[in-house]
């Protein structure tokens, strides 16, 4: 093992060796591969979740006839493009298990993938500004202990130590108190995006780029291949993974999906110093901010909210997002923004996902990530991959079916706003 | 973005409220199916291009309207009454 990380793979040994000898002996991550006729399981998108998938497939299943089909490049959509935030803070039964799981991949997956992605579990804040914020609060975190994750509720004193930078009197909505959870945090997302994708190459997963789909064959209600932009490829099992473009995707095998896209907006600042030491969310208002490693201050709102496929975001969000940040820290004021950019939200209308087969043999769907999708790459990837290759869902993963918009069982509406479009 | 009221005119889009995909002016009857109320409550389309949807004109005259705008593009190619659109 030692010797073999001094030839290839990452190391400190290696780093040190190629410094040594002039970095020739780098080699490119992934191969270029063309296209083979024909493969076990097709998935459609080399995005984050694709990605992973493929990286499961391959390692804990040993399926490795197995091709990601991109129309772009690798991790060039919302893994590419996204505020990086990794957390297990949800609630209900369905989604808790799930993200809970992810969390464990995440907090493993550096040395699973021989991969540096920067994860940085420097804690999460949900700051509250009302007695009945903080209720809710204190059952959320007692969810997440249930679950068997972490949280701790902070009165306004705790967050001061944590944040002193905060405004906490401000005059409409005074800082009471903040849900700490410390095994939250960031990481690096084109990164994650890398790794996956260089785990599932090195065991013989084609990644191929520049291939846009553009036909999916089904013959008496089973799949048989794709049409694609690089010629027909034939398959016995095919994953979509397209996030955004889902419903795309979806409507090539006539399908209709419970998804409309939206635009989520996210800002950067310039590089500044280290201040900001943690992922803080403000209770009043859309905005949540961390600092990246590089330094940008990297913060987000909440979705433009009308459908859109335009990739970049309205002024009036945008407006609404700073508002909120110089509310709770006016020293962001002095921060020049470097830059924000819109990415394509597959949104479901309970604001939960979907990992499922479909009514067509051998068509599995796994979409409406909303705007919570890099936390769950990892979870994404490993249930999907288990779905692919057994045919039964992963036990996190089981309650996360298509039918539920259906039948109304199993409903997963994490804020209780109803399931109905434009509500999350 | 400006929405073309019918009744106000070019108005801010801050001024709007947005409902989703115009597909409450043709709501099921009550005892359609199951698949019928799925695709009517949670099922969409949702292709880029242009939508017929909803926007109801809060800060403003308080009409529900049905605009068609490209999701791509923003551009609108129409907007009328809803109480118009659904006779």
């Amino acid at each position: 093992m030692g010797f073999d990380r001094l030839t290839k793979g990452f190391s400190g040994l290696r780093v040190l060796k190629e410094g040594l000898t002039g970095n020739k002996g780098w080699t490119p991550h992934w191969r270029d591969p063309e296209p083979k006729p024909e493969y076990d399981i097709i998935i459609i998108g080399g995005g984050g979740h694709g990605l992973a998938t493929a990286h499961y497939l391959a390692s804990q299943h040993g399926i490795t006839n197995v091709a990601v089909l991109e129309k772009g490049y690798l991790g060039g959509g919302n893994v590419g493009r996204n505020t990086t935030i990794v957390r297990a803070n949800y609630m209900l039964p369905g989604n808790s298990e799930f993200y809970s799981h992810s969390l464990k991949l995440w907090e493993g997956l550096e040395q699973d993938l021989n991969y540096n992605v920067m994860h940085s579990q420097r804690g999460i804040i949900n700051l509250f500004h009302s007695d009945g914020q903080r209720d809710a609060f204190a059952r959320r975190g007692n969810q997440m202990i249930a679950q068997g994750d972490d949280a701790i509720l902070l009165d306004r004193e705790g967050v001061q130590r944590e944040l002193p930078y905060l405004d906490f009197d401000q005059t409409r909505f005074p800082i009471y108190g903040g849900l700490y959870h410390k095994r939250g945090g960031t990481a690096r997302h084109d990164a994650v995006a890398w790794g996956f994708a260089r785990g599932a190459d090195s065991r013989g997963v084609d990644l191929i780029q520049q291939c846009e789909v553009t036909g999916i064959d089904i013959e008496n209600g089973a799949v048989r291949g794709v049409q694609t932009t690089r010629g027909p490829i034939r398959a016995k099992k095919i994953g979509m993974v397209a996030a955004g473009r889902s419903s795309q995707v979806a409507a090539m095998a006539g399908m209709r999906l419970p998804i409309e896209s939206h635009i989520l907006q996210a800002f950067v600042t310039e590089g500044l110093k280290p201040c900001i030491d943690h992922v803080i969310t403000y209770g009043m208002g859309h905005f949540y901010i961390s600092q990246s490693d590089k330094g940008g201050l990297v913060f987000g709102g909440d979705l433009d909210m009308y459908s859109s496929y335009a990739s970049r975001g309205n002024l009036p969000t945008a407006e609404h997002v700073v508002e909120a940040a110089m509310t709770l820290m006016p020293v962001i004021g002095k921060a020049r923004m470097l830059r924000s950019w819109g990415g394509i939200m597959d949104m479901t209308p309970d604001g939960s996902p979907v990992i499922d087969r479909t009514h067509i043999d051998g068509l599995y769907v796994n979409c409406g990530w909303c705007y919570g999708g890099f936390k769950a790459t990892p979870a994404s990837g490993h249930t999907f991959a288990h779905l692919l290759a057994t045919d039964t869902p992963h036990p996190v993963a089981k309650a996360l079916r298509l039918d539920r918009f259906r039948t109304g069982r199993g409903i997963l509406d994490e804020e209780a706003s109803g399931s109905q479009h434009n509500l999350h | 973005m400006r929405l073309p009221c019918p009744i106000c005119g070019d108005r801010d889009r801050r001024e709007f409220y947005y409902q989703g995909s115009a597909v409450a002016l043709s709501r099921p009857a009550p005892d359609a199916d199951a698949a019928v109320w799925e695709n009517y409550v949670h099922l969409r389309e949702n292709q880029p291009g242009d939508l017929d949807e909803l926007w109801s004109h809060d800060a403003g005259c308080g009409a529900w309207l049905v605009v068609t705008r490209n999701t791509v593009t923003h551009a609108i190619s129409g907007a009328k009454l809803a109480s118009e659109a659904a006779r």
